[in-house]
């Protein structure tokens, strides 16, 4: 065997044997609740499960529901895009505003503010505006704060060369500053992104309203168990593929750096 | 310059004068005079846009009621007890992938991509496995904050000093020596930075539960005060509660020295 080969095997053999665990701990769950030690009225058979996601599918018109849940990401995420780097660029640029603010802005990041759904629910009612609103919200902090790190990040030798041409305030910002801060800031827009798909999932789940939140709820309520599983897995999925695609194109940005 | 003088003499006096200081106030009467405009104005709904003086009363009686803090107790309670039991097993789990890298490339994909999953969606579960009481709360505060412990306690632990371990080696430490003495106090800020990411989330975890299926807890009085219309009382508990979480997100990071760091 080459040594390619060997590096290559060695390579695999890890993510080959946590999910040859997975299987193998599903397979264990499978057999201890045929043989009774777990109750299969609260945990499902995982084959029943798998066997559901096509039902699920089909009939709770999964797609449709897909594409109302990934409509209030989008939107809250050009919300938060929009509004996020425009406060944190006036933040930047005004360095006593950016004083007195900032750390309120952290306290918001850390502060629960999806337990604000109830009142949203009164001021915007039952609609996707409420869940569209309260994901922007949370998402807003970490693109203020990527972004005033980003554009305070800019390289000294830039900023001269910029001044060594006589750029306007105007020109210097969308020649060095901005592109100079934007893998930073795409860093903080996907931290955004990934609150904002947390929170719309979990709202919809909340107030019973939207896409793939409401699927869950409703198959809860219907106690269709393996339905729900189905139904909770899909959801893991999608919040899976969302995360790597925009790890993926954030380290394609950062290696254009 | 008289002027100048009775500034700098006034800024002596009372040091926490500072332009900063003096904008976050001007910020903060600002929104406050806006929203008494908003609410008098008659544009909104008097319910949905109270007056201030009308939340003054709402949180002097929600702070002066029993009621709210025995129902505060068992959210803490709750949340206690959720981040004692993800904690903890978020700990092992990140010690024990942390120092065994085949392990980590088996099984870490999967907590680092299961980490940013909405746990909401858990609930019915934890419902069907620990019933609609307590059980199913602290269950969803132990889930929250799991991942984000075990996370930075395992890239804690590749971080720690080679000379540290070399070190701890040299003095023929046993496994529990070397975890108490050296590993646990080279990783003290990732375990403090995962444990206040992890109050945060167990703080999310635990209240959305309790707004979604509960009959005591803060999110049942938030979720009550929705069903009953009461906005004055619903913005009195959300202030309490925003304050509550980020003073407990701030002392962690300040006792964890944290915030020293940040200085550096």
């Amino acid at each position: 065997m080459s040594a390619a080969t060997r590096l290559t095997t060695r390579r695999w053999v890890p993510p080959l044997v946590g999910l040859a665990s997975m299987v193998l701990i599903l397979a264990a769950v499978e057999i201890l609740i045929r043989v009774g030690l777990i109750n299969r009225y609260i945990v499902p058979l995982p084959s029943k499960v798998l066997a559901s996601f096509g039902r699920v599918i089909v009939e709770e018109d999964v797609l449709h529901r897909f594409l109302l849940t990934a409509w209030e990401c989008l939107a809250a995420g050009v919300l938060l895009t929009v509004c996020g780097v425009a406060i944190g660029v006036l933040l930047h640029r005004v360095p006593l505003f950016r004083l007195a603010c900032e750390t309120w802005v952290a306290a918001m990041a850390s502060a629960p503010l999806v337990l604000a759904y109830p009142l949203f629910l009164v001021i915007f009612g039952r609609s996707s505006l409420t869940i569209i609103m309260l994901a922007f919200i949370a998402g807003l902090a970490p693109v203020i704060l990527k972004t005033i790190e980003g554009l305070s990040a800019t390289r000294r030798v830039l900023i001269n060369v910029g001044r060594s041409f006589k750029l306007t305030p105007a020109q210097q910002f969308w020649k060095i500053y901005f592109p100079s801060a934007l893998p930073t800031i795409f860093v903080g827009i996907r931290l955004g992104l990934i609150f904002a798909l947390i929170n719309v999932v979990g709202v919809e789940f909340l107030i019973n309203f939207g896409g793939l939140g409401q699927l869950i709820n409703e198959l809860a309520e219907r106690y269709d168990l393996p339905g729900t599983y189905a139904a909770i897995c899909f959801v893991i999925l999608v919040s899976v593929v969302f995360f790597a695609t925009t790890e993926r194109a954030e380290r394609w940005l950062t290696a254009a750096d | 310059m008289a002027d100048s003088g009775r500034l700098t003499r006034a800024r002596d006096a009372m040091p926490w004068l500072t332009p900063v200081a003096l904008l976050r106030v001007a910020i903060v009467l600002a929104v406050l005079v806006i929203w008494q405009l908003m609410a008098i104005s008659g544009w909104f709904y008097s319910d949905v846009v109270p007056a201030l003086p009308v939340i003054a009363v709402a949180l002097a009686k929600l702070l002066s009621s029993g009621d709210f803090y025995w129902n505060l107790w068992v959210t803490i309670d709750e949340i206690g007890i959720g981040l004692l039991i993800g904690g903890l097993s978020g700990l092992a789990t990140g010690l024990v992938i942390g120092a065994n890298t085949f392990l980590a490339k088996a099984f870490e994909p999967y907590l680092y991509y299961l980490g940013p999953t909405p746990k909401i969606i858990f609930f019915p579960v934890m419902i069907m496995w620990f019933g609609v009481g307590a059980g199913a709360k602290v269950a969803m505060g132990a889930v929250s904050c799991f991942f984000p412990i075990a996370l930075n306690v395992a890239a804690g632990m590749r971080q720690i000093d080679q000379v540290l371990i070399r070190v701890g080696q040299s003095f023929r430490a046993n496994p529990w020596q070397m975890a108490i003495k050296i590993y646990l106090p080279a990783m003290r800020h990732p375990i403090i930075n995962g444990l206040r990411l992890g109050l945060g989330v167990a703080v999310i975890g635990t209240l959305l539960a309790e707004t979604k299926m509960s009959n005591r807890g803060i999110g049942f009085l938030v979720i009550q005060a929705y069903s009953m219309f009461d906005m004055p009382r619903m913005y009195a508990i959300l202030i309490v509660l925003f304050v509550v979480a980020i003073g407990a997100n701030a002392l962690v990071a300040h006792f964890g020295g944290l915030d020293q760091i940040k200085q550096k």
